[in-house]
């Protein structure tokens, strides 16, 4: 606790996904969806609409296949909440490719802003520490917003960065929401066919 | 429980349908394909906390160009309820092997309400299912459901009945 939550969220993912060239970027539902396709929709974009608390294995997937591309889950803290689980699931396999993001305002946005465990004491990167994952962050400056995108790149250690970004809610900017196209577009992007 | 024929014929079976990843919450029914996933260099095995990170995981499976399959028990069915509308809505792939409870001479009376319910629940959320509950049924069904769920882009459960497992002894 203590923690300024100050960022502005667009301005940060915007510049952790400048320059992205092939990332692969997973998106939890909600804000975080929002935010990524605010900065551009991408083919390498994978938005999730529901199946609540799965950004962070969907990741783990794709980086455990596609290991020699940076893989970014950028997701609340609501969302990564209820996976708390993954979190031990992941750190036992450590892909040095993952990275997540989690977005924290410490509150539920797309519900009406009820505060959520973030902002009564409980830290998910101190978890994910807890968890043996190998780099954790806390995030409250656009500076280490630049050196987490770094570390996105060079994929050299298993990531989970909290962001301290601002409760506000800025105006939806929504992601295309038919599954087949966006899950077919994502794998073509990939060299992969539809059936 | 003594390892069977049948058990061995799963892990071989989910091999020849090119799968690449076993995602899994235990059951002595599954021990024989998770052991053998566990030695298999070429096979990534994943333990699950809980069951639905399964699907996610195996819908970043998918979208990564592989194939997996996710062995579970019939109570964790309960667990991905929600999360299976990730492969609805998304026409991902999900192939399911889980061992069932509370289905045929069941001790423990508390596995009864989710086993009675597991293939309905998985049916109302769009999952095709298979049922084998002798050992002759298992490698055509689970071949039948691979091929379904890989050709078809579809979840697909086949469920391995307690008259097929044998009975859990309680009591030595």
């Amino acid at each position: 606790m203590g923690e300024v939550n100050a960022l502005d969220r667009r301005a940060a993912v915007a510049a952790l996904l400048e320059g992205r060239k092939d990332v692969l970027v997973v998106t939890g539902l909600g804000s975080a969806s929002y935010d990524v396709m605010a900065a551009g929709d991408h083919a390498m974009n994978y938005y999730l609409w529901a199946a609540m608390g799965s950004a962070m294995t969907v990741g783990l997937g794709l980086a455990m296949t596609q290991t020699d591309k940076s893989v970014l889950v950028i997701t609340g803290d609501g969302e990564a909440l209820m996976g708390f689980g993954a979190l031990a699931t992941i750190a036992v396999k450590a892909p040095r490719n993952l990275t997540i993001a989690v977005l924290d305002n410490g509150h539920f946005g797309e519900t009406g802003m009820q505060e959520s465990h973030s902002a009564r004491g409980i830290e998910l990167d101190r978890v994910a520490e807890a968890c043996t994952f190998p780099r954790t962050l806390r995030i409250t400056t656009m500076d280490q917003v630049e050196t987490l995108r770094a570390h996105v790149a060079a994929r050299d250690a298993l990531t989970l960065a909290t962001m301290k970004i601002r409760a506000d809610n800025p105006p939806r900017v929504l992601p295309p929401r038919d599954g087949p196209y966006i899950k077919n577009r994502f794998r073509e992007a990939l060299g992969f066919s539809p059936i | 429980m003594a390892e069977t024929q049948w058990q061995d014929d799963i892990y071989r079976v989910l091999k020849s349908h090119d799968i690449r990843h076993i995602a899994y919450v235990p059951d002595a029914g599954h021990s024989a394909a998770i052991k053998l996933a566990e030695a298999d260099n070429e096979m990534t095995s994943l333990v699950l906390t809980t069951e639905e990170e399964g699907i996610g995981y195996l819908a970043g499976v998918h979208l990564g160009g592989q194939r997996g399959a996710l062995l579970i028990q019939s109570s964790g069915v309960g667990n991905c309820i929600n999360t299976l509308a990730l492969n609805q809505m998304a026409r991902i792939p999900l192939l399911m092997v889980v061992t069932m409870r509370g289905d045929w001479a069941e001790f423990n009376p508390w596995q009864n309400p989710m086993g009675q319910a597991t293939e309905s629940v998985l049916r109302s959320m769009g999952v095709l299912t298979w049922r084998a509950d002798t050992p002759d049924d298992v490698v055509p069904l689970l071949n039948g459901a691979a091929g379904m769920a890989f050709n078809g882009d579809q979840a697909c459960a086949l469920l391995l009945g307690q008259r097929l497992i044998g009975e859990k002894k309680w009591v030595k």
